[in-house]
């Protein structure tokens, strides 16, 4: 059974619809990408597992129907890196790491070790403010804080955006390692589709709020439109 | 009005004044902050709701409990009070335009002020604070033991404040729900009640200031409002974002009123306020953040 199901998903930002029916699974440790254009409904898609948006279908996660307030997802063992890495920027390193573990108690400084252990860089910064970090330390904090939660789902909107190829490696190089060593299934919304595919298992290409194609992701290399339209040969 | 000889001991105890003065604006300032930070909205009745709170404690004291009896039932009725206030008023229209909320507390302070008349009438009522008004000898200068108590529990007061804010998970949701709304949502912070949690805790601090300032003046419903009308300036001048500035402000803010009443011949007891708020306009001119105003810090 998949860790994560959506049922013919719609979302719409007041009268304007996003999604016309979404809908797609995620296994049990599984790295599952996200494709598609801007305004396809890739980030929509991730806010309405997380309940950012309002949105209509089935969400079941664990067996269960996702909460509808975003507050419950989180506890519920979802954690969403959102668009612009959603950072405390006023607040230290180490208080936005203190925060990803707010639903839970007991092993946080145990758990921020492991963090500084994946990204050593945020050690030596943990009594700065976040929002002096540069672009690819905000991603590594943003995925820290992801980790602090200890999530059964991680949702990851668009990891790459704005950094350099060597620290998008090591991002990637990090998400690989948490997917294997914590077995935490990953939902990865990518511009970079040559990039995900390489990492993930299975990909959904949407298009104006459906899923047009869905398979592993050799198969989507082997595709010849999202070859032309997303991987650019 | 003629100015008498200038002495050291004076200008001491006119320093100590204005710094209890300024204690008193400073808590009032931390409460509109602690608000305005977290929903960007300026709490109208804070006055209100501090002298709704000074009412409560003086009708504990006329059925026989000290002043210190009083002073935590007061703190736990102020609590709920603020908390219940934002879950039933603020709560249906937190995604209103702020002008909105805005109005309803100037709604609330009217409110307000109409029942305190009607519960315990207009007058003026004498409130007996828990400090002496004698003086002792700090250091060759003569200060009353009430300013000093006034100033000790205010300290206290934002002390423990800052240690809840800085070193508990609870204060830290708070700030995070204060700076970041939908990220706080996303890690699990109730950011809802988060905000109701301000409206109690700034509700507190009214009541501190409140029965601290009752003894030095009367109690009357309308007792708060030029405190209020500094408590904005002293926010201001502090630079509305910053509790630590609210704080700064108040006392600066304080002192100088105090000193310039004192000092400068024309301006007496009359024109201190208009004279505070021409020095702020000339602060803001030159910071228009306020002093501890947010200078944003980002590498981009």
């Amino acid at each position: 059974m998949s860790l994560l199901e959506l049922r013919n998903v719609e979302a719409r930002y007041g009268p304007v619809k996003a999604l016309h029916g979404v809908s797609l699974t995620v296994g049990d440790g599984e790295l599952v990408a996200v494709l598609g254009a801007n305004g396809a409904g890739k980030t929509t898609t991730l806010r309405a597992i997380s309940g950012t948006v309002r949105r209509t279908g089935d969400l079941v996660f664990g067996g269960e129907a996702i909460p509808g307030r975003t507050e419950a997802t989180a506890k519920a063992g979802i954690a969403h890196v959102p668009e612009g890495r959603g950072t405390f920027s006023d607040l230290t390193v180490w208080e936005n790491l203190r925060l990803g573990a707010y639903t839970r108690r007991g092993g946080i400084k145990d758990d921020a070790r492991r963090v500084f252990g994946f990204f050593p860089r945020l050690e030596e910064r943990r009594h700065q403010q976040a929002g002096t970090l540069s672009g690819g330390e905000q991603q590594m904090l943003a995925l820290g804080r992801a980790m602090m939660a200890r999530p059964k789902l991680l949702l990851l909107d668009e990891p790459s955006l704005g950094l350099a190829p060597i620290v998008v490696n090591e991002i990637f190089a990090a998400l690989e390692r948490m997917k294997v060593q914590d077995g935490i299934s990953v939902l990865v919304v990518e511009q970079n589709a040559n990039l995900v595919l390489a990492h993930a298992a299975r990909a959904y290409v949407l298009e104006v709020g459906t899923v047009v194609v869905e398979g592993t992701s050799d198969e989507l290399r082997a595709n010849e439109s999202v070859r032309k339209s997303y991987l650019g040969y | 009005m003629p100015i008498a000889a200038f002495t050291w001991t004076e200008f001491a105890q006119q320093l100590a004044a204005g710094i209890r003065e300024g204690a008193i604006y400073a808590g009032l300032a931390l409460a509109i902050v602690i608000i305005y930070r977290s929903t960007r909205v300026i709490n109208f009745a804070q006055g209100e709701m501090a002298t709704f709170t000074t009412f409560i404690a003086w009708s504990l004291m006329n059925q026989g409990l000290t002043f210190w009896e009083a002073f935590p039932i007061v703190l736990a009725i102020a609590f709920t009070g603020g908390v219940v206030i934002e879950r039933t008023l603020i709560r249906p229209v937190e995604n209103a335009p702020v002008l909105t909320i805005v109005i309803i507390t100037v709604g609330l302070a009217l409110l307000l002020n109409g029942l305190m008349s009607l519960i315990w009438g207009g007058a003026n009522q004498q409130f007996h604070g828990p400090f002496s008004t004698r003086t002792i000898d700090v250091g060759g200068v003569p200060i009353s033991v009430q300013d000093i108590g006034i100033v000790a529990v205010s300290v206290l007061l934002v002390a423990l404040l800052a240690l809840f804010f800085r070193f508990t998970k609870l204060g830290l949701g708070m700030r995070a729900a204060a700076v970041n709304r939908d990220s706080s949502r996303l890690v699990g912070v109730r950011v809802s009640w988060m905000f109701a949690l301000g409206w109690g805790i700034a509700t507190v601090l009214g009541a501190v200031a409140g029965m601290m300032i009752a003894p030095v003046v009367f109690l009357d419903p309308n007792m708060m409002q030029t405190i209020l009308l500094y408590a904005f300036a002293a926010a201001v001048l502090g630079g509305l974002d910053s509790p630590v500035g609210a704080v700064v402000g108040g006392i600066l803010l304080g002192v100088t009123i105090t000193l310039l009443g004192r000092y400068v011949g024309f301006i007496g007891s009359t024109l201190k306020l208009p004279a505070a708020l021409l020095l702020i306009l000339v602060l803001l001119l030159v910071r228009p953040g306020g002093l501890f105003g947010k200078v944003a810090v980002r590498r981009v």
